[in-house]
This record gives structure tokens, C-alpha cells and sequence, in this order.
């Protein structure tokens, strides 16, 4: 929308307002008198009291009918006086809007029953149906649609007629198709067009309203329904294999986040670093204290605070990395086993070090504000941060790419990788290589955690949850490729998301650790391995 | 086992048109190659012409993409594993000389026998004479009866790769494939080691893979010279040394 | 079979089993005869840590066997384990029948809870000892042996292996985690009443259990001697070291690795089945990956490639962790455990035992000179030094 458009929306709102303003005193009596009716403590007097107080157009309607809503409307049966209690517990005089010191003794809260409920529902929809902020209009419209209630089909029209918003438009439109649909006196002709205006809408709650209409219908409407009945669910069905795609794009990519590293270091030293989920966990931790900074000092620059993560991110994991490489790991060499066992001590203590600095509970992290929120695709809903995390990954993947083709010690790396004794006679110096790689693969593994702190809770234990996932990541794309890595990861991120709506989320993840274990009988190097006599060796 | 009707040669190691590529690369490249029953023969050539590989397919830890590999005249080589291949008849003494290193010299050779191999006969294996004889018969020819009580992991490179040699005696091959024998041993050594090759070729059929020129000549048996994945030349030591092929790709001018 | 108990049984083994079996008899004596409060006197408390203690001894020497002879290392161990307990837990859930909380003779209580219609196929025949019995060793032996077939076949081997065995008990811990498994959800299985007519929680009840733990940790102690001192057991190193030159002798390595594999998981899910009723509950944590982990460490600390090594770390490890966790140092024991692993394996690869050896056999060996010719001739094998 452009600006001039929405500042003439904005004056027409306020003058909307202005004239109802004006225009209550004309009023005054019979919405006096209606609202008094709340205090008779009777259904149908309520009932009438809250269609009475929604038409009659004066600006205490809303907040009387949501008080009503929300359980924060009062009546003094003795005055005959009804109370609204503020959302910041003053109180105001629901017939004048005068501001009253106190509720008097005998007052109590007005009664509804699942009826009024609906009626209260209904008369609160086509009230915001005039609301100035367009959001606002678009939700009432919703509820609209979802209630039917041919009693605001005036309101709707009204509203229609003066909507200048696209979306609220549409909202509105579809709102009143319900309507008609629902309306007994409805001509054929409208209720087709209602049809085809809800199917086109297309969407889980288009379907619910569409077989919520019954079967005894004439019978060219009840075909019209069928049709369209059936076009939403082949729709949906299809929108369903897209979201679950999405949702196994965005688990594959933090896979590979997690496991990329891991796959380096696997791949260059043959040595499997059960520390790894620790070296995420550190990342994600930094993260954490980067925040904390920003927050206390420099407020003004938390969305800039994951900029400041990434690389401290590498940094710390990446230091502590070669640390352990030049600490424990080198004096392992050749023992694998062995190496394994130590690194997952490693693990416990660095687990045990966290606990102990920050407490074993879940740490907040926040998502800058570039970095929050969704947008609606079709029918899918994608998080930005979901999204920037695949964007980051596929990025740090292609950054990594790069390093090991262009760079002197990613071309060392790769020589150390196929054939480390040729590579260290050839005069690299492996020792070193191995340490950058360590360091190197570690780091990637903290901007990892930088990413996970993103969408998932920052504790303990964070690197436990992902390191038999990233494990099988790797067995399953193999060693000494990273396109095996990327593959695996999108693999099963998108095998794991497609199994989850069918076997449910822990018998999906069964099926993809039996997959994996099977698929391992007939390719035990995984699907992109080296081959030829240099592995062996 | 595959078992063919017929003899299709009277070679005991037959290799006809086989190929092998790693990702691409042409380890063997259209290969063939006969030995025949009680022949020893040398494999030169130089590094990558597809020596130790041509051992893997025939030993069956390769697979060919194509070509022939028979044993006998009429066993294919390409459809067993390793250990069926063994059992068959065809053992192999590595480059990189490969003992059992923290078990006896005298249980190496005892791992080595070519007696019952399955779970359940050496649960339930108790020693007897005549594999006692068969072990002490081998240590002397291997000339290391002092040493059977030691670990294998403590004796010299020499006395390892003899014992290497002495664990394919006690399997008792038809065929016996050696590679590099002599890498790493002192004149001596490497004197004693082609004496032993020549003993045992008396009823054995062997393929000798070696760079040791000197201990080729001592052999004395016909050359086979690889390149590439393929035969480049073949004779007698003093015919292969003079192609002027082999000169220029193994031998040097 | 003579011959293979006088094979099997040095000095050492003799000591080992001497000292077991000591235990086995005088604890429950002690517990049972002497007057409570008695210097001398066992609690009753001591003894049924001690009999978990025995039970994880028993798992360490089923771990030893497979890595510390046949250099296969399952991190997934604590699976055959926790899977013999189950099947010990659901006979003693049976036992409980109509004193359940619910009163239900058949169905037990979480059953009830969670309104199953009738009792699962897989839980019949559990109120019978002798089935239960069977399923203690057959459940993880099949499993072993399904798991094995298919890893060894393919030669999976060393970390891969390790990775996937990790992989397996990790899908178990999510499987036993679920309620609509029939195993109780996260609660496990407990509130036992009694085993073979008697009350678990009974003194003479808990002095049996010690005792055949005992028995049975001498019993595995017996099985794993007489295996790996066997040709068998030299095979087995035999792979360990030079996997495919084994092969190349015309062993089938894949062969000796499953029987050995699916050997140790029964015996782990007989240390499950006796650990159970002596700690009185069995829930999806024993699946998971941490503690099968841990159990390869006590391995290692007691010296893998030496039997009685690795029944000694099982029993030093875990008194440590008794001892630290349950006092002021609780929180350091993580620290402790994980530097135990580091120090382990940088400084005493050979762990406690396989050190003595290593320091103790030569010094024998000068003595013994004239001894070992000797013996050659009687047909016992001098015994190798394993370790590496």
C-alpha cells in the first residue's frame, strides 16, 4: 500500500470515529437503555442488550461487548448501573463512560451462556468490521467467515462497499460467501458464486465450511460443493507435501550445520569427535553471552548481535578445537576407537563445565527482529528464521567449498584426506594440517550453535540432542566429500519430515535409523565414498 | 562355487581382458595374463602399473568391471570372497609384511594351517601331533624354531616377512601370491629368500611381485612387466630388460 | 569338557574366581546370620549394591570379549542389557497380578492406566519363570544376531560399527520412551512384589540374588576363559589386529564376529535379567547411549584384553561413582567421570590389569624360563599379552 493511500485511509477512519462520536448523544437513549438491560440478569434481556448495544454505532459498544468478553463487564442489580473493569483495573460507567472510584457491593459479572457467546462473537466480528487498522478488519472478516452469521451479513456488505484494502477485501468477500451459503433465502445463483469465491480460498478452514453445509442440498449447489469440496483437498494435499518439504529443507539444513563439521574432521583425520554437539553447544552459549552484552550496554544494537555471534562463535569453538586436538586427539592417532572414547569424556566434562557457569536450565536467546516473524506462502506459513538458517547454511557450505578448493589448506586437507602418508611425504606438514582442520571443523560447528539458538532452547544438553542425527549424516553421505554431506543431510531431513505425518515423530525417526542401518549393509562407506586401494591403507 | 563343465585352459591362474577403474582411473586395463601349474613367475613394473590390484582380483577383495579370472581352469575367480578364495588354494603374502603381531610365532603359523576354519572347530580345537609336526617342520624351513615363543610384533622386518612366507607353507596353497618379498631385507636376507621361493615353487604355483631386480635374476623363472594396467612385456629376464619399452617406462636408461 | 577348564584357568583366573565366589558366600552369611548392627555385618542396602555391582561385572566382561578380543566396540551394549531387564521386569510385573494399585489380576497397572483392552501378544507367556528365562537370553541374543548379520556381512566395521550400535539403543530409547510400546512409557517397570514366590525386598531374597549373581558373573567369567583361550579366542585376536589378512587365511571373519556379537549380548541381558529385581525398577534411561558408553570405559580402566580387568573396573568405577555421588562432590562426579575417560585412554591404554602385566610378566617371564618349555610340551599355550 503506498503511503498517500494509507493516510487517506487513516483521515477516513478518524472522521469515521469523529462521526460517531457526534452522533451518539443522538442515540443517547436507547443505548442507555439497553445497556441497563445487562443488569436484569436474564438471558434473553442480555441477549437482546448485546444486538442492541453492537447496532447501535456508539463508541462504548466495543469496549462493552469485548469487556463482556472477556468477563470484565459488571451490573449493580440495586442501580440498575453497568460496569466496565478496565484492562488496567479502573473503572469506567458502561452507559456513560464516566470513570466510577469503585464497583459497588452487590455489583457481579454479567452472565453469558455458550448462546450469548455466540452472539457476543458475532456482534464483536462485525464491530471491528469498521476498525481504522486494516488487520484488525481482516481478522473480524475471519471471524465472520468462520461464524456465518447472517446477522452481520448488513455489516459486511457495508464494509465492502467502503474497503479500499485489497487483502481486507478478499477477507471481506469471502466472509460474505459464507454468509450467503449459510442463508436459507439465498438465491442458487449467489450460493454457486459463494461456492466458487470459498474455493478459491481454498484454505483447511474453506474445507471445514464446505462440509459443514450439510447434504441436503438442491442438487446442482450439493455437486458445486462436491467439486469444490474435493478441488480444496487435492489442493491441500498438495500444499501439505510443500510444507512438509519446507519443514524437511529447514531440519535438513541445520543437519548440515551440525554435521559439516563433523564430515571434515572425519573425513581429513578418520577420527570421530563425540565432542562436537559440545563445540554447537559452546556456540550457541556464545551467543547467549553476546546478547547479554548487547543487552546491558548497548541495547540499541541487538539486531546486530548475531553478526557479532558468528564470528566470536568460530572463534571460541574453533580455539577450543585445536586445543583438544593438540591436547588429546594427536596423542591418539591411529586409535579411533580410542579417540572416540575420550572425546565423549571430553563431552561430559565440557557439559558439566556449562552447568556449572550458567546453570543447567534453558537460556534465553532472542531473535533480532529481522529474524522474527513468518510470512504465509500459498498455504504454508515460513518463519524468517527458519528461513535465514537455510540461507546461512547454504552459504557457509558454499564458503566452505571454496576454502577447500581455492585455498592453500584446503588443498593440503583434501591431499591429507585421500592419502595421508603420500601427503605428508609430499612435505605437508599433516600435524598442522590436522589441528587447522580440528580448529576448522570445530568452528563451524560453533556458528552452528549460533543458528540453533535461533529456533531451539539453549541448554546443557543441546549438542546431545543433535550428534547422533549429524552422526548419521555423515555414515549415511559419506567421508571425504562435502556434496555427500549436503545430500544426506537434505536426505534425511526431508525422509524424517515426510515420515513424521505417517508413523509419527519418534517411530519416523526409528524408521530412518533402521533405513539408515540397512542402507549401510549395501554401501558401508556411505553414498559418496572414496574408492580404490588408497582407503584401505 | 561355480564350477564350469569344462576346462576352459590348462592355466592354474587364468586372466583374460579384465578392467578395473576407480572413479574413473584404470587401475587394470584390459589385463591377461596365464600362469600355468608349477610355474614362478615375476610381476615387474613400476608404481601404479596395477601389480597389488591385479593380487586383489585374483585374491577377491576387487571385483573386475570385466573380464575372466580363473583359478584352475575352472573356478571363476570374480564370484567368491576372499575367504572362499583362500580356501580354494590361493594364498597371499602382502607388501606391507602382516603377521598377527601380538600372538606367537608358533600360533601365527597355527592361525595359518589350512585345517577346519569354522566357528565351531576351533571352539572347539584341541592340538594334536600332526599339526605340531606340520608347525615345526615350517619353523625350520623358515629358520625361526628359536624364536616360536616370542611375539611376532618383536621380530625383525626379515624375520617377518619370513614368517609371512612360512604362514602361506602351513596354508599350503596351490597358488602362493608374494608381493615384494624382499623390501627392507640386507643381501643376505634377500639371497636366503629367493633359495626359499625356488624350494617351495617345487610343488607350489607362484606369482612374485618385485622391484629387486638382482633377486628377479636370481629367481631365474619368466618376467612379466605391467604398465598401466597391462601386460607390456614378457620373457626372460635378459628379453625384458632389453624392450626398449620397459627401459624407458621401469627400468631407466 | 576337562580339558578346556584346565586350559583356561591360570593363576590369575583361579584368584579372580576364589575371590568371587568368597564374596558370593560370605556377604549374604554375613547379612543373614550375624546380629544387626554388628561391626561385621553386611546391611542389606550394601548388599544389593554389591549385586549390581556383580550384574555390571557382567556386562563389562560381555563388552571386554567382543572389543577387548575381536576389537569390535559396541556403544550400544547397554541395549542387550536393558533388554534382558525387560524381560525379568514384565515376569515380575506378572507376579504382581491383583495387588497391583488397580487391582486388575491380568493387565498391569500402567496397562490399566493407559486402558489397554487386553494384555499385548508379546506379553504372554511372561508369567512363567522358565519363559522369561528363555526370553532373557533369546531377545537380545536374536537381536545381536539380526543386527550382526547384517553389519558384518557388509563390513561395518570399527567407528561406523561403533555408530550404528549407538544408532540402535538410540532408537530403542525413543521406542521404550513411547506408551503405545507396552513397556510402562517412561516409567519403566517396577513396583515388584515377588520373584519365584519370594518377596524381592526380602533380606533372604536380596542375599539369593547376591549370590547368583555371583554365580553368574563366574559363570560368564568361565565362558569368556574358555572362548578366548580356545584357537577360537586366537582367531578372534586375529581379526582384531589384521582383520583382513584373517581373511585371506580362509577365515570367515563375519562368522566368528557374530557368534562372538550375539555370545556377549546374551550375556549382557543375563546381567539385565539379575540386575533388575535387585535395583527394583528397569525404565527406557537404561537405553540410553551415555550408559553404554560408560560401561565400555569401566572396560578400559580395568584393562581390556584381560578378563579379570575388565570385572575389576566395572566394580572400581562404579564404587567411585557411588562414593562421589552420593556425597558433597556430587556435582564434580561428571568432571571425574570424564576426565576418567581422557586419562584412560592417554595415559593407561592398557588400563589397570593389562599395566600389571605389562610390568609383572617379564619379571615372571625371567623366572619361569625353564617352566615354559616345559609347559609347551603338556600342550598349554603360553598366554599372550593382549593388550594393543
Amino acid at each position: 500500500m503506498s503511503a498517500t493511500a494509507f493516510d487517506r485511509l487513516r483521515a477516513a477512519a478518524f472522521s469515521l470515529l469523529l462521526l460517531m462520536a457526534f452522533a451518539a448523544p443522538a442515540f443517547a437513549g436507547a443505548f442507555e437503555d439497553a445497556v441497563t438491560k445487562f443488569a436484569n440478569d436474564d438471558f434473553s434481556d442480555t441477549a437482546e442488550a448485546i444486538d442492541a448495544v453492537a447496532a447501535s454505532g456508539n463508541p462504548l459498544a466495543f469496549p462493552i461487548i469485548s469487556a463482556l468478553n472477556d468477563e470484565r463487564l459488571f451490573a449493580d442489580p440495586e442501580s440498575k448501573k453497568v460496569f466496565i473493569k478496565q484492562a488496567d483495573d479502573k473503572i469506567i460507567d458502561a452507559a456513560t463512560g464516566a470513570a466510577v472510584d469503585k464497583l459497588p457491593d452487590g455489583a457481579a459479572e454479567v452472565r453469558l451462556n455458550n448462546r450469548l457467546r455466540r452472539a457476543v462473537d458475532t456482534a464483536l466480528g462485525s464491530l471491528t468490521l469498521m476498525s481504522p487498522d486494516p488487520a484488525k478488519r481482516i481478522s473480524a472478516a475471519q471471524s465472520v467467515f468462520k461464524s456465518h452469521d447472517e446477522a452481520a451479513l448488513q455489516a459486511v456488505d457495508e464494509a465492502l462497499a467502503k474497503e479500499t484494502d485489497k487483502t481486507a477485501k478478499a477477507a471481506f468477500t469471502e466472509a460474505r460467501a459464507a454468509i450467503l451459503l449459510f442463508k436459507p433465502d439465498a438465491s442458487e445463483a449467489d450460493k454457486l458464486d459463494a461456492i466458487a469465491v470459498v474455493k478459491s480460498k481454498g484454505d483447511q478452514e474453506a474445507l471445514a465450511l464446505l462440509t459443514s453445509l450439510g447434504s441436503d442440498q438442491p442438487p446442482l449447489i450439493a455437486k458445486a460443493i462436491a467439486g469444490a469440496i474435493s478441488s480444496i483437498q487435492g489442493n491441500l494435499a498438495l500444499w501439505s507435501m510443500v510444507q512438509n518439504a519446507w519443514y524437511g529443507l529447514s531440519l535438513g539444513s541445520v543437519l548440515l550445520l551440525a554435521a559439516i563439521g563433523l564430515a571434515i574432521t572425519f573425513g581429513v583425520m578418520g577420527v570421530i569427535n563425540m565432542a562436537h554437539g559440545e563445540m554447537v553447544m559452546i556456540g550457541a552459549y556464545t551467543t547467549f553471552v553476546v546478547q547479554e552484552v548487547i543487552r546491558t550496554r548497548y541495547p540499541g544494537l541487538f539486531d546486530y548481535s548475531l553478526f557479532v555471534a558468528v564470528p566470536l562463535a568460530f572463534i571460541v569453538a574453533g580455539a577450543i578445537g585445536v586445543a583438544i586436538e593438540r591436547g588429546i586427539i594427536r596423542f591418539l592417532y591411529g586409535r579411533p576407537l580410542e579417540t572416540l572414547l575420550a572425546t565423549w569424556g571430553l563431552s561430559l566434562v565440557i557439559q558439566q563445565a556449562v552447568r556449572t557457569a550458567f546453570g543447567p536450565t534453558n537460556r534465553e536467546v532472542g531473535n533480532p527482529s529481522w529474524m522474527s516473524g513468518a510470512f504465509e506462502l500459498g498455504q504454508i506459513t515460513i518463519t524468517y528464521n527458519r528461513l535465514w538458517i537455510l540461507v546461512f547454511t547454504l552459504a557457509v557450505f558454499a564458503i566452505l567449498l571454496a576454502m577447500l578448493r581455492y585455498t592453500a589448506l584446503g588443498l593440503e586437507m583434501r591431499a591429507v584426506t585421500q592419502n595421508r602418508r603420500m601427503a605428508a611425504s609430499m612435505g605437508i606438514a599433516t600435524s598442522r594440517v590436522d589441528a587447522l582442520t580440528f580448529g576448522l571443523g570445530s568452528g563451524i560447528a560453533g556458528i552452528a550453535g549460533v543458528a540453533l539458538s535461533q529456533i531451539d532452547n539453549v541448554s546443557p544438553n543441546l549438542g546431545q540432542s543433535y550428534i547422533i542425527d549429524s552422526f548419521m549424516v555423515v555414515v549415511f553421505g559419506g567421508v571425504g566429500n562435502l556434496w555427500g554431506t549436503l545430500v544426506g543431510a537434505f536426505t534425511l531431513g526431508i525422509a524424517n519430515k515426510f515420515l513424521e505425518p505417517v508413523a509419527g515423530a519418534v517411530l519416523g525417526k526409528i524408521a530412518i535409523l533402521v533405513l539408515i542401518i540397512l542402507f549401510i549393509q549395501k554401501r558401508p562407506r556411505g553414498l559418496f565414498a572414496l574408492k580404490g586401494r588408497a582407503v584401505e591403507a | 562355487m561355480n564350477v564350469m563343465d569344462t576346462r576352459k585352459t590348462s592355466a592354474m591362474l587364468y586372466l583374460d581382458g579384465v578392467h578395473v577403474s576407480f572413479d574413473g582411473f584404470h587401475a587394470i586395463n584390459n589385463l591377461s595374463l596365464a600362469l600355468e601349474p608349477g610355474e614362478m613367475r615375476a610381476i615387474i613394473g613400476p608404481n601404479g602399473a596395477g601389480k597389488t590390484t591385479m593380487m586383489d582380483i585374483i585374491t577377491g577383495k576387487t571385483r573386475p568391471d570385466e573380464g575372466v579370472v580363473l583359478f584352475d581352469g575352472t573356478v571363476d575367480l570374480t564370484r567368491l570372497d576372499e575367504t572362499r578364495i583362500a580356501e580354494l588354494g590361493i594364498g597371499r603374502k602382502f607388501q606391507k609384511p602382516t603377521v598377527f603381531e601380538s600372538q606367537t610365532v608358533q600360533d601365527n603359523l597355527l592361525l595359518a594351517l589350512n585345517v577346519d576354519h569354522s566357528v565351531k572347530g576351533t571352539l572347539f580345537w584341541r592340538s594334536n601331533a600332526e599339526e605340531s609336526e606340520r608347525i615345526d617342520k615350517v619353523l625350520e624351513t623358515i629358520r625361526l624354531t628359536d624364536a616360536r615363543d616370542r611375539l611376532a610384533g618383536s621380530l625383525s622386518h626379515g624375520q617377518k616377512q619370513w614368517l609371512e612366507i612360512g604362514m602361506l607353507l602351513a596354508q599350503d596353497p596351490k597358488v602362493l601370491l608374494v608381493d615384494e618379498p624382499v623390501a627392507g631385507m640386507t643381501d643376505v636376507e634377500t639371497h636366503l629368500t629367493a633359495e626359499l621361493l625356488k624350494e617351495i615353487n617345487r610343488n607350489h604355483t607362484i606369482m612374485v611381485v618385485e622391484h629387486d631386480m638382482t633377486f628377479v635374476r636370481e629367481l631365474g623363472v619368466k618376467v612379466t612387466c605391467l604398465h598401466e594396467g597391462s601386460v607390456l612385456a614378457e620373457g626372460t629376464i635378459d628379453d625384458v630388460s632389453a624392450n626398449e619399452r620397459v627401459i624407458e617406462v621401469y627400468l631407466g636408461r | 569338557m576337562p580339558h578346556v577348564l584346565t586350559r583356561s584357568l591360570d593363576r590369575a583366573s583361579t584368584l579372580f574366581i576364589l575371590i568371587v565366589a568368597g564374596l558370593g558366600i560370605l556377604i549374604p552369611l554375613s547379612n543373614l546370620l550375624l546380629p544387626e548392627g554388628s561391626f561385621f555385618q553386611v546391611p542389606t542396602y550394601l548388599v544389593a549394591l554389591w549385586g549390581k555391582y556383580a550384574c555390571y561385572a557382567i556386562l563389562a566382561l560381555s563388552i571386554d570379549l567382543i572389543w577387548g578380543y575381536c576389537g569390535i566396540l559396541s556403544l550400544g551394549h547397554g541395549a542387550f542389557f536393558a533388554l534382558g531387564g525387560y524381560a525379568m521386569g514384565m515376569y515380575l510385573m506378572r507376579q504382581i497380578g491383583s495387588r497391583g494399585v488397580y487391582g486388575n489380576p491380568i493387565l498391569p497397572d500402567f496397562m490399566v492406566f493407559l486402558n489397554y483392552p487386553s494384555l499385548p501378544w508379546y506379553w504372554h507367556g511372561f508369567d512363567m519363570f522358565w519363559f522369561a528365562a528363555l526370553m532373557v537370553v533369546l531377545v537380545p541374543g536374536l537381536l545381536a544376531f539380526a543386527f550382526g548379520w547384517f553389519a558384518f556381512r557388509s563390513r561395518v566395521t570399527g567407528v561406523y560399527l561403533s555408530i550404528i550400535t549407538q544408532a540402535m539403543t538410540y532408537a530403542l530409547l525413543l521406542g521404550f520412551f513411547r506408551n503405545d510400546f507396552g513397556f510402562g512409557g517412561n516409567n519403566g517397570l517396577t513396583d515388584f512384589k515377588d520373584i519365584l514366590g519370594f518377596n524381592v525386598q526380602a533380606e533372604g531374597t536380596r542375599c539369593a540374588l547376591f549370590f547368583l549373581s555371583c554365580a553368574a558373573l563366574i559363570a560368564a567369567f568361565l565362558i569368556c576363559r574358555a572362548v578366548v583361550t580356545s584357537k577360537l579366542g586366537k582367531v578372534l585376536v586375529a581379526i582384531r589386529d589384521a582383520e583382513s589378512r584373517t581373511r585371506f587365511l580362509g577365515y570367515r571373519v563375519e562368522s566368528y564376529k557374530l557368534f562372538v556379537f550375539t555370545l556377549s549380548a546374551c550375556m549382557a541381558g543375563v546381567a539385565g535379567a539379575l540386575y533388575v529385581p535387585q535395583v527394583g525398577i528397569i525404565n527406557p534411561s537404561e537405553f540410553a547411549p551415555g550408559n553404554s558408553i560408560e560401561a565400555v570405559i569401566w572396560v578400559a580402566v580395568g584393562g581390556r584384553g584381560t578378563l579379570t580387568g575388565a570385572a575389576l573396573g566395572a566394580v572400581v568405577v562404579n564404587y567411585a561413582k557411588t562414593f562421589f555421588t552420593s556425597g558433597a562432590l556430587a556435582p564434580y562426579w561428571l568432571f571425574m567421570l570424564g576426565a576418567l575417560f581422557i586419562l584412560v585412554t592417554l595415559l593407561l591404554p592398557k588400563g589397570i590389569v593389562g599395566t600389571f602385566n605389562a610390568w609383572w610378566e617379564p619379571w615372571k617371564a625371567g623366572r619361569d624360563a625353564d617352566a615354559a618349555s616345559a609347559a609347551r610340551e603338556d600342550g598349554a599355550e603360553p598366554k599372550p599379552n593382549p593388550a594393543e
